[in-house]
């Protein structure tokens, strides 16, 4: 045993400690800002170099154009980007089990219509009852799909373009079976729909809302440290966990003083934060917690890194992939129910075909994996608003739609490069 | 083998593939609390048989008694069910997850139906301080950021938090440096000082020779000798492995 009595010190080289969560090692600021540092050239970038870029550009857009850095023009991009933010937070499911779903822009705008044809003459529904029942459509379609990828052993990729143009056909049959569709068109006939993205809050109320928030998130952040502190478990330095509150606080109040301007005109001002803002964030909180606090969430990360690790450790890998689908689906389907909204109809030229490919680049622009294994909420978020930067700011500089195409498509196109290149230096997920 | 009944002892045990007779009438007896290697020459049968003991190839004749009584092992789950647990060399381990995040993978501890994450903590450096594994910084750094040596220690872990009676490692250093590869040992003899029977698959001899308590040598599908370390030296070992006997003892198997 002269071999095995060596120093296991010995056995790893502190080089070997690549890419680890600042807040796994460090206790103090410094050493976290060390940690973090090292993470960042390790390859595990997190989310700042996509802020860093949303800066630049916006910096960019505000010197070429003056319109752009107006209280209107923000909060109209805000809305603008909400749409492409949930279908990419849709299409997150997929991505994380390294999988990919084409179909969320069809399946999503079938469930929308359906839930608008019900709410609108002659069916005149209650609109919650309408978008149940549409909700619950994109769910089963999304749990069909799943069940035939999962159960035949067909690639998602093949059985969602099946869905990309079947559903578009549904989507056709949607509109020929509704009375109330005049060519093409299902009108939004509902206020609280509408109200969903032209809708605002009051000043105030979106004051107390940002406090609230901001309240909640500290208490519930003080409440888990000191549980962890006191269970003698390793904290982040506290100093870390202020900073963090700062930076979400000031953001937040940023945001909302933006939103709380008039950006209407004299005769009829307009301000307040649009209530689709907070139905993003509810979204986002609300996909965040099913993926990091629950079994299911854990499963799905484990599955899109190692689908045979999961089935051994005995997780039922087909039953957590169709799950995945189906939620892939039904939160499509909020996201059309928001285009609706935004556009106060949904009519059957809704371009489902590039709003997919819209949603997967706005996941892995805001740093979601192809490969599977990666990605959070806030991925889609922070992508899907650099697209919509892109879009508004180059259409204030009168650049074509073709312009603005291959600017977003030279920017996918970086992500998906820098993401390929992270995996190859050996991010976790690279493998060994 | 003298003291007391084995934990796993495989009787007559074959296994066909169409024309191949990989496994021919093996009997193999693994002690419990106790270090066995199994050792044999490329497609002598040493993956056949743990693959059959580990339930994802049953046999086609030949009993599998598990403490003494007689045990049908069928599927994976079968043999998760009477405490084997088997690290294939691949580990099964997820590169994104961190080590807590593995060691409990498909075993989550839960509070009001939510992940526990501080128990699992708790309860995995608590298994990884038993086993004496300290290399690791934190336990909260992903499987990913691991050296070899200290997958293979979660891997352990992993087993150990299964209440595994049984752990069948095979060919836990082949991949691995000198200094890796001691880490490795030391685990395993920590695993059996705990009372857990370990059955190493190796072809390095100079591992076998320094944690094994007893040597199951392999020869195209036949179990040619079997006892304890004392008997064997790795002359005799490389011997059988490679020609199915040995001229230098008659003592051994």
């Amino acid at each position: 045993m002269t071999d095995a009595e060596s120093t296991p010190e010995s056995a790893i080289a502190p080089d070997q400690l690549v890419v680890l969560a600042p807040d796994v090692l460090a206790d103090s600021l410094p050493d976290y800002l060390r940690a973090w540092w090292k993470r960042i050239r390790g390859g595990e970038s997190g989310a700042l170099p996509i802020i860093v870029g949303l800066i630049v550009i916006s910096i960019f857009f505000s010197a070429k154009s003056s319109a752009f850095l107006t209280s209107t023009n923000i909060v109209n991009l805000f809305v603008q980007s909400t749409f492409i933010i949930l279908l990419g937070m849709a299409e997150l499911y997929a991505l994380i089990l390294s999988e990919i779903d084409l179909s969320v822009g069809f399946v999503g705008a079938v469930g929308a219509s359906i839930a608008m044809a019900l709410i609108s003459a002659p069916q005149n529904w209650v609109w919650w009852a309408g978008l149940i029942v549409g909700l619950a459509a994109c769910f089963l379609i999304g749990a069909f799909q799943g069940t035939i990828i999962t159960r035949l052993r067909i690639p998602s990729f093949v059985v969602t373009l099946a869905g990309l143009l079947g559903w578009q056909g549904v989507l056709i049959y949607v509109f020929d079976s509704d009375k109330g569709a005049v060519g093409g068109v299902i009108t939004v006939s509902n206020n609280i729909i509408d109200d969903l993205v032209s809708g605002t809050m009051t000043p105030a109320a979106g004051w107390i809302l940002l406090v609230v928030l901001v309240a909640l998130y500290a208490v519930i952040t003080v409440f888990r440290t000191s549980r962890r502190r006191a269970q003698g478990l390793t904290t982040p330095p506290l100093s870390i966990t202020l900073v963090t509150l700062g930076a979400v606080a000031v953001a937040g109040a940023v945001l909302v003083y933006i939103c709380n301007r008039n950006r209407g005109i004299a005769t009829a001002p307009v301000s307040g934060v649009p209530w689709v803002i907070p139905f993003v964030l509810v979204v986002l909180v609300a996909q965040s917690f099913l993926l990091a606090r629950t079994r299911l969430g854990r499963y799905m990360y484990a599955i899109g890194a190692s689908p045979e690790a999961a089935r051994r450790a005995g997780i039922h890998v087909a039953r957590i992939r169709t799950i995945a689908f189906a939620l892939c689906s039904l939160t499509a389907g909020l996201a059309a129910v928001v285009y609706a909204s935004r556009l106060g109809s949904i009519t059957i030229g809704f371009d489902g075909g590039t709003y997919v490919l819209y949603a997967v680049a706005a996941a892995v622009i805001g740093g979601a994996s192809l490969f599977g294994g990666y990605g959070k909420p806030i991925h889609p978020l922070l992508g899907g608003l650099v697209i919509a930067t892109l879009n508004n700011g180059l259409a204030l500089l009168n650049i074509t739609t073709a312009g603005t195409d291959v600017a977003t498509a030279a920017v996918l196109l970086v992500a998906v490069a820098v993401d390929a290149t992270l995996r190859r230096r050996g991010r976790p997920g690279a493998g060994g | 083998m003298a003291e007391g009944a084995p934990l796993l002892e495989l009787r007559g045990v074959s296994k066909v593939f169409g024309a191949v007779q990989a496994l021919n009438k093996v009997d193999l007896s693994v002690p419990p609390g106790k270090v066995t290697a199994l050792v044999g020459d490329n497609g002598a049968g040493k993956s056949v048989t743990i693959k059959t003991i580990s339930g994802l190839w049953p046999p086609t004749e030949g009993q599998i008694l598990w403490e003494g009584a007689p045990a049908h092992i069928h599927s994976p789950n079968d043999a998760e069910a009477l405490g084997i647990t088997t690290i294939y060399q691949d580990l099964a381990l997820c590169d994104n997850l961190d080590i807590v995040q593995n060691m409990f993978l498909g075993h989550e501890k839960l509070r009001f139906g939510l992940l526990d994450e501080s128990a699992m903590e708790i309860e995995a450096r608590k298994t990884l301080a038993d086993l004496h594994v300290t290399t690791v910084r934190s336990i909260r750094q992903p499987v990913a950021s691991l050296s070899g040596g200290q997958r293979q220690s979660v891997a352990v872990a992993k087993a150990v938090m299964s209440a595994a009676k049984l752990v069948i490692m095979d060919e836990p250093t082949a991949a691995l440096g000198v200094a890796q590869t001691a880490q490795v040992l030391d685990l395993i003899e920590r695993l059996s000082s705990q009372g857990t029977a370990v059955m190493v698959v190796s072809h390095n001899l100079n591992d076998v020779f320094a944690v094994a308590d007893q040597i199951s040598v392999l020869y195209l599908g036949r179990l040619v000798a079997q006892g304890p370390v004392s008997d064997f030296d790795p002359q005799v070992v490389v011997d059988y492995m490679t020609t199915g006997q040995s001229t230098r003892t008659e003592d051994a198997g």
